[in-house]
């Protein structure tokens, strides 16, 4: 009896000690939480996504010693994308590091959507590349919130584009029946507006066909597209929900190449299950694809050489792989424009947030980090949180991603008035006072 | 030695039928009650260890506040009244989704009636009150099955109320007020012209909610309604036979259940997530609900406290003791480990006590009470 109950105490002293002795960092420091989903049934994509972030931020560690010399210090928190632990991992995270959180990447809407008034308040950018709420390319209103390289409604534009090019012009949609295949939450809900706007201008006729979370189950809705018998199907969909679209596509004999996924459903885990039936389909691409750059030979050279990769070397270059660099880069430089700004020292999240709205990346600074070709170039501004509104399509052919569509660039004039009159009524709800962009600096 | 009742005299019956009768739990509870309700708000107002970031307070003290609320909840239902339900999830949502339509206004337009129905906006306060009402009202409704139907079967039909809820919230648009993507934010948490807004305000809102209802529910199951429940969960046919009326006694257990997890539900939805969609409240929240109260204890009120605990808590501490510790373990190794450990905890725990925590602290008392000699 009595040695357990001594064991027992070592034990609490053990964990105590551990709990009181954790807060002490080095103080150079900048600290970047990462909430990554590697278990679940998003785990797919989630992790090769949380490996390229991971590994960039090493590289920046090994090869230049941090940032201007201040390390990057990270910490990673499963989510399994859901939302309420994505708001106990941010809870979590957003004061650790001697200055807190630099900014946060959920890589999920629907936990953007719970963090967005939070973040606000805490004053910590959340960076929602590719993805996040298409209303908060409006800087004035969602100050905190960057949808960095395209919003969905972007990506709904550039898909009907695509569209309009096959058919061979914009008049040729009309009387055309376009569905949107999507993920019924939050992600999958937010091109519809977009779409629907679309269609009234073009006269396409738009169906949206959810497919309930996790996405596994989708016989009628494919039943629904064979009787209704769409021009094209756009998919929204993400994790297990891609190669299942695809599956039961080929399943209903719905041709492959009349399939446009976003760019979440455009990766290599979403349709090697598939095999061959998933030749064909086609992918929007949020600029970058497949392939390695002179990034990645640095990646390879500096991190992997050492032992400190976190995936297959051969798993390097795929498409989420590629996005997680992507977007831990430009996470890296927002920190590096603040710190001409506010010191080469750790700073805190509302310092960031000045770097990442007074970010531009020209084609020459592109091509130095080693994305020359995967990129074209960012300039954020306080009206504009967007930065970029580029796009391509891809095919699979059964082996790889092949390019097969010039740049797409998103149409302002129809997304612009949206983002105007969503955006207004978030402010009017919550009670923010837009701020004044041309007073911004 | 300390434990012990030796000398309390109880020279009333009101002194004999009170809820604590034994003077060290009056005198414990009251430590609690200091600590939940001065402690923690003056350790948080000043930042002192542990509640030096807003940690504790936002990740952890208020899902588990309105969690044990909806246990409770469930546990009235299920504990009590013995009726199986896996509809507690739906009751949640129609909490949260009746509080927000009443926050921001309803407009119903009946044109071929020639009108509108039109409520303004209510406070906060009424809408999160009104919203439990409406789930009270819900839950008579898929309630009334109860009267024929029993046990695992009574489990199915309220499971109907979940998918069909989670259906209406998610389908029609009318509910999310025409959201573009489906997720709605809570309206300002506005209090007669106090607002809510910091963690510690929102941990003492949540604090005197589940403080209040829970006296409720405590002596509700101490008096006649609660007498009644529990013959009917004992035997329902002997219940009847004594001369209660199954039909009150049910649909009364359903509604004041729903009514206790609908607020919950408009609490989870205003104070602690801000903004959500319905995956908030799907069928995984109704089984959570319905673990947390067999782990804490069937037909237990301080049980369900324990069993949110639990359900909350030791997934989140086994997910962080890893990393504290500074195991070199991946993070989808430790999120692996947490499930293996947490479900073999559950599984030990429940061979060992099937009853719960409740039932362990109760043997606990008894032994305490003889200690120590006991016989």
């Amino acid at each position: 009896m009595a040695s357990i109950a001594r064991r027992l105490l070592i034990l609490a002293t053990a964990l105590g000690g551990a709990a009181l002795s954790a807060p002490a960092a080095a103080q150079n420091e900048q600290f970047i939480p990462i909430l990554s989903y590697r278990t679940g049934p998003y785990a797919v994509n989630g992790a090769p996504y949380a490996n390229g972030v991971v590994d960039y931020y090493n590289l920046i560690n090994e090869r230049d010693g941090g940032i201007n010399g201040v390390k990057i210090l990270i910490e990673e928190c499963e989510t399994g994308y859901a939302t309420d632990k994505g708001v106990e991992c941010y809870e979590r995270l957003k004061s650790k590091g001697p200055t807190g959180a630099a900014f946060i990447n959920p890589l999920s809407t629907g936990i953007t959507f719970a963090l967005t008034e939070k973040t606000a308040a805490d004053k910590i950018p959340i960076i929602t590349m590719g993805y996040g709420r298409a209303d908060s390319k409006n800087g004035a209103v969602f100050a905190y919130n960057f949808p960095l390289l395209g919003t969905y409604w972007s990506a709904a534009d550039i898909a009907i584009q695509h569209v309009a090019k096959e058919l061979g012009g914009f008049d040729k949609l009309k009387g055309k029946k376009i569905s949107l295949l999507y993920h019924d939450s939050p992600y999958g809900k937010e091109p519809i507006p977009m779409l629907q706007v679309l269609a009234q201008k073009y006269g396409f006729e738009f169906t949206p066909i959810p497919v309930t979370h996790p996405g596994v189950e989708q016989k009628s809705q494919w039943l629904a597209i064979r009787q209704h018998r769409p021009d094209y199907v756009l998919v929204w969909g993400w994790g297990v929900m891609n190669s299942t679209a695809i599956k039961e596509a080929a399943a209903v004999a719905y041709p492959r190449d009349k399939m446009i996924g976003v760019w979440w459903s455009g990766a290599e885990p979403d349709v090697t299950p598939a095999g061959d039936q998933a030749s064909g389909y086609k992918s929007l691409m949020l600029q970058h694809g497949a392939g390695k750059f002179p990034a990645h030979a640095d990646i390879e050279k500096y991190v992997y050489a050492k032992g400190k990769g976190s995936t297959e070397p051969g798993k390097i270059g795929e498409v989420l792989y590629n996005r997680g660099i992507t977007n831990a880069m430009l996470g890296v430089e927002a920190i590096r424009k603040a710190q001409e700004k506010f010191g080469k020292q750790p700073l805190t999240g509302e310092q960031v947030r000045w770097g990442l709205e007074n970010l531009i990346l020209t084609d020459a600074r592109i091509k130095e980090l080693g994305f020359e070709g995967m990129l074209k170039p960012v300039s954020i501004s306080c009206s504009d949180h967007e930065g970029a509104r580029y796009g391509r399509v891809q095919q699979w052919d059964g082996k790889g991603w092949k390019v097969i569509s010039d740049w797409y660039t998103a149409d302002e004039s129809l997304i612009e008035p949206l983002v105007a009159d969503v955006s207004a009524k978030y402010a009017a709800e919550k009670k923010i006072k837009p701020r004044d962009c041309a007073k911004e600096t | 030695m300390l434990y012990r009742e030796a000398g309390q005299f109880k020279a009333t019956y009101a002194e004999d039928m009170a809820i604590f009768p034994i003077r060290q739990d009056r005198i414990a509870l009251a430590v609690l009650l200091g600590i939940a309700f001065i402690g923690v708000p003056l350790l948080a107002t000043f930042r002192i260890w542990p509640f030096g970031t807003d940690y504790l307070l936002w990740a952890i003290l208020l899902p588990f506040l309105i969690l044990a609320l909806a246990a409770i909840g469930t546990n009235i239902l299920v504990g009590y009244c013995g009726q199986i339900s896996l509809g507690s999830g739906a009751f949640m949502a129609i909490g949260a989704y009746s509080a927000y339509k009443l926050a921001t206004g309803v407009h119903i337009p009946l044109a071929w009636l020639g009108f509108a129905i039109a409520i303004p906006p209510l406070p906060v306060l009424a809408s999160i009150l009104l919203g439990g009402f409406m789930a009270a009202g819900a839950g008579i409704l898929f309630g009334i099955p109860s009267l024929r139907i029993k046990g695992l079967y009574l489990a199915v039909a309220t499971l109907a109320a979940q998918f069909f809820f989670d259906w209406a919230f998610l389908r029609l648009p009318w509910f999310t007020n025409y959201a573009p993507s489906g997720s709605v934010n809570a309206p300002e948490l506005d209090f007669f012209g106090m607002v809510v807004r910091s963690p510690v305000e929102r941990y003492l809102l949540c604090l005197a909610v589940v403080t209040v209802m829970a006296v409720l529910a405590k002596n509700l199951v101490r008096g006649n309604l609660g007498r009644q429940w529990m013959a009917i969960r004992d035997m329902d046919i002997a219940a009847e036979l004594i001369g209660i009326r199954p039909l009150y006694a049910k649909l009364t257990a359903f509604a004041v259940s729903s009514f206790i997890i609908g607020v919950a539900g408009a609490l989870w939805a205003f104070v602690y997530l801000g903004s959500w969609e319905p995956l908030a409240f799907s069928i995984d929240r109704s089984l959570e609900l319905l673990f947390m109260v067999i782990i804490g204890g069937l037909g237990s009120i301080m049980g369900s406290f324990i069993g949110a605990a639990f359900i909350l808590i030791v997934p989140i501490m086994l997910n962080v003791i890893p990393t504290k510790l500074g195991l070199p373990l991946s993070t989808q190794t430790i999120t692996h480990l947490q499930f293996i450990i947490f479900g073999s905890l559950i599984c030990y725990l429940l061979i060992k006590e099937p009853h719960g925590f409740a039932r362990l602290i109760s043997i606990g008392k008894e032994k305490l009470r003889l200690w120590p000699f006991p016989y």
